[in-house]
């Protein structure tokens, strides 16, 4: 189950970031922080190859003790990141992919709204509603 | 009967109650607790656990009771805790009185305190709905005569909207009074109380809104008061706080019956205004508005921009950034029924789908005269009395749209709007008259404000700066090089004209000579600017298809001498010797024929080269769009060499 999904814009600053309610909310801002190294190490490590080549799903950025932390960077990179709950063990990375696309769609129906300006925070209701289909369905596909 | 002795529970001070009032509380009671046996199961066990021998009312009936008495919510749980049930834990009818009495007092603005029962209150109110009357009241033929028949029975809608009023005046309950002296008959009490069955559902969802009043509508309402028999002798209150839709939604009860969701449905009128601000903006009615071109249409709204952005979520229903014809009136519903107060939706409603739209209303027909769309849709589902009055308001719609090219002036726009009936005549001769200037509604000014809350206003704004300039200024940036601007500009009125239908063979009118003035007076100044902006021989022909279309061809003279201040023209040609004709006061009316037969073919062959002109542009743009697309296929293939090849 994601525990929290974040989008990050270009520039590095977040435009939509929502996590399970917990009382250590700041901790999943604060993975989500540091991820962003591990997604521009990443992006970078491709060199210069095209564009084109790259893939947008990153993968596994980095595990923690209670967490993993997948990445996701888009052509005009804007970056998603999401927290998965480590003990979920049997999530598998086609659901992660499954995940993040949907989550793409959702942000480019977000774009397609001419009254969002590309870099203000995401407040639409139905992209909070779509951040619950996929993180939730995802994994419930998958809850024993 | 009840004193404050009586009142066992020890709810407090003195209840003194006028007889009417006890009358009515009894009988009120009595409902209440005679239908304890079919409310939810509250009733029995507070029965169980009161005295012996005092009934109590069910929670259940009561709980519907106060919630037909309009008031909000926390009004009536302030009203449940002071009058004691809350305390005692059932209704009984010491608390049931008091409450009544409370709600009394908070319907004519006083405040929910003990203190308010001890001044002389009128009843309280309360629009039952139909299942509800059923229920408790049986057969309405007891009631009749009895006070308590006032409450209750009156379902009129204008009580309705008196309701609306409770809240801010305080009235007397003469007026409410009155009916007695007629009591609606059983018939006529079912039949409108369905209409106070929207109501009062709409009311309780839309209670603590206080929707703008739409004052246009109120000539709606009016004729629906007298209709309705001895009560509609008051006068119709109507605050008309309900968006058209629902005046005619009442007549469409019966038909309508499968969406609750009243306010969310679009009329006919609102739907033809949806589609002709559509086509103001696009013209062909199944392309799609792109989002930026709807996004600055919306935004004249003056709704913030969040609200919009969830507007669009809502009614962009495939998520392609732009708007076909049923996702715009979906929009543009929304967002009249969130200026009128509504909230927006979770979802979009079902009568705003795209498909319930398409399938609800057929494209407009634009070629024909727009009159016969109406008499078509129109009389399928309405009264004829609603029918006049629709095609009154429709026609008002109608004139309003292509009045910047009609015969009307400013003046007469505006005794249009004041003076419906007026007008109407007028207008409908006018209308009738003109069925091809509907295409002309491209020319209608984008740039209208909607700062008002009504329909009406808005349309009345649109109509206010009456002279847009003339829009298709589709300069190709690019292609500056062959100064387009300057071909352009002469055939702007051309092209203008040339894509609207020009009216061929016109009927010379009986009197043209009289029509003239008349219509010379009735050019409204947008022709003037059309003009204004070109060359002098080819507009005045141009302008045929904006104005009337017969005694034209007369009027497209050179007479600054006689109308210079009606409208600036600068006609002149085939005009000339035809002005000094038509200022004879009664020219002839053969010449005038052939007058017009000659403008006509100068007409024509103004057409003619414009299209020749414009064919030759096309031509010529294509060439340069096939060579642009081949200087950027160049330009692709040279960066995908230069492109660093990496090492890897």
């Amino acid at each position: 189950m994601a525990v929290c999904v974040a989008v990050i814009a270009k520039e590095n600053y977040p435009l939509y970031i929502r996590s399970v309610p917990t009382e250590s909310e700041l901790q999943f801002h604060y993975m989500v922080h540091t991820s962003l190294d591990v997604v521009d190490e990443k992006v970078s490590a491709m060199g210069k190859a095209l564009v084109d080549q790259r893939e947008l799903y990153l993968g596994l950025l980095y595990p923690t003790e209670d967490y993993k932390v997948y990445g996701y960077v888009t052509n005009s990179k804007v970056k998603f990141v999401m927290v998965v709950d480590s003990s979920n063990a049997a999530l598998r990375d086609n659901e992660i992919r499954s995940m993040f696309r949907k989550l793409h769609n959702s942000y480019t129906d977000v774009m397609c709204n001419p009254f969002y300006t590309p870099g203000d925070r995401i407040q639409s209701r139905c992209a909070c509603a779509c951040r619950g289909g996929p993180a939730g369905r995802g994994s419930c596909s998958e809850s024993k | 009967m009840e004193t404050a002795a009586g009142g066992g529970c020890g709810s407090g001070p003195p209840l003194l109650l006028s007889e009417g009032e006890q009358q009515c509380y009894s009988e009120l009671f009595a409902r209440c607790a005679g239908a304890a046996g079919g409310g939810p199961g509250l009733g029995p066990p507070e029965a169980a656990r009161a005295a012996p021998g005092a009934a109590t009312a069910a929670a259940g009936p009561v709980a519907d009771l106060f919630r037909a008495s309009q008031l909000p919510a926390e009004t009536l749980h302030q009203i449940t805790e002071l009058c004691g049930a809350k305390r005692v834990g059932y209704f009984g009818p010491t608390q049931f009185y008091v409450a009544l009495k409370l709600i009394a007092a908070a319907q004519s603005g006083l405040p929910v305190r003990i203190e308010s029962i001890k001044c002389e209150l009128p009843l309280p109110r309360f629009v039952m709905s139909k299942t509800d009357a059923e229920i408790r009241f049986g057969n309405p033929p007891e009631l009749h005569g009895t006070k308590v028949q006032i409450p209750y029975l009156i379902t009129e809608k204008n009580t309705f909207k008196r309701m609306d009023d409770e809240d801010k005046q305080q009235e007397t309950q003469s007026p409410t009074m009155s009916p007695l002296a007629s009591p609606p008959s059983s018939p006529p009490h079912y039949q409108r109380v369905p209409l106070s069955h929207g109501y009062s559902k709409l009311r309780s969802s839309a209670e603590q809104m206080h929707p703008a009043p739409y004052e246009a509508r109120q000539p709606l309402v009016q004729p629906e008061g007298p209709s309705s028999g001895g009560p509609g002798a008051k006068p119709p209150r109507h605050q008309a706080s309900l968006i058209r839709s629902f005046s005619v939604e009442r007549e469409l009860q019966d038909n309508s019956s499968n969406y609750p969701d009243e306010p969310w449905r679009i009329t006919e009128e609102q739907r033809e205004y949806y589609v002709n601000q559509f086509r103001s903006l696009q013209p062909d009615p199944s392309s799609f508005i792109s989002g930026s071109v709807a996004k600055n249409f919306f935004t004249k709204s003056k709704l913030s921009i969040p609200e919009l952005s969830y507007i669009w979520e809502l009614s962009d229903a495939d998520c392609d950034g732009a708007l076909t014809l049923p996702e715009f009136c979906a929009a543009f519903h929304l967002i009249v029924a969130r200026k009128n107060g509504y909230p927006l939706p979770e979802g979009l409603p079902p009568t705003l789908q795209p498909e319930y739209l398409q399938a609800a209303f057929p494209k407009p027909k634009w070629e024909c005269a727009l009159f016969d769309s109406y008499s078509e849709s129109m009389p399928a589902n309405q009264q004829p009395r609603d029918l006049n009055r629709m095609e009154k308001l429709s026609i008002k719609d109608m004139a309003d749209f292509p009045v910047p090219t009609q015969d009307v002036t400013c003046d007469d726009k505006q005794a249009l709007k004041s003076a419906p009936d007026e007008a109407l005549p007028k207008d409908v001769s006018e209308d009738s008259a003109t069925p091809k200037d509907s295409n002309s509604l491209k020319a209608r000014p984008r740039s209208r404000s909607y700062s008002s809350t009504s329909i009406e206003e808005a349309m009345k704004r649109g109509e206010d700066p009456p002279t847009p300039p003339p829009r298709p200024q589709k300069t190709h940036s690019r292609a500056s090089s062959l100064d387009l601007n300057k071909v352009f500009q002469p055939s702007v009125p051309a092209s203008k004209s040339g894509l609207l239908p020009p009216p061929p063979a016109l009927p010379p009118r009986p009197c043209p000579a009289q029509a003239e003035p008349a219509s010379e007076a009735d050019l409204h100044p947008q022709l003037s600017r059309a003009p204004s902006q070109a060359a002098e021989s080819s507009p005045t022909k141009k302008d045929i298809p904006y104005s009337q279309p017969p005694s034209k061809p007369i009027r497209r003279k050179f007479r600054p001498e006689n109308q210079a201040p009606e409208n600036q023209e600068p006609s002149t040609t085939v005009g000339g010797p035809a002005s000094v004709v038509s200022v004879k006061p009664h020219p002839t009316v053969q010449k005038q024929s052939s007058k017009q037969k000659k403008a006509i073919q100068t007409a024509i062959r103004k057409n003619k080269e414009a299209n020749a002109v414009l064919a030759r542009l096309n031509s010529e743009l294509q060439q340069q769009l096939k060579e642009v697309h081949q200087e950027r296929i160049a330009l692709e293939n040279q960066l995908e060499q230069l492109r660093p090849v990496t090492v890897l």
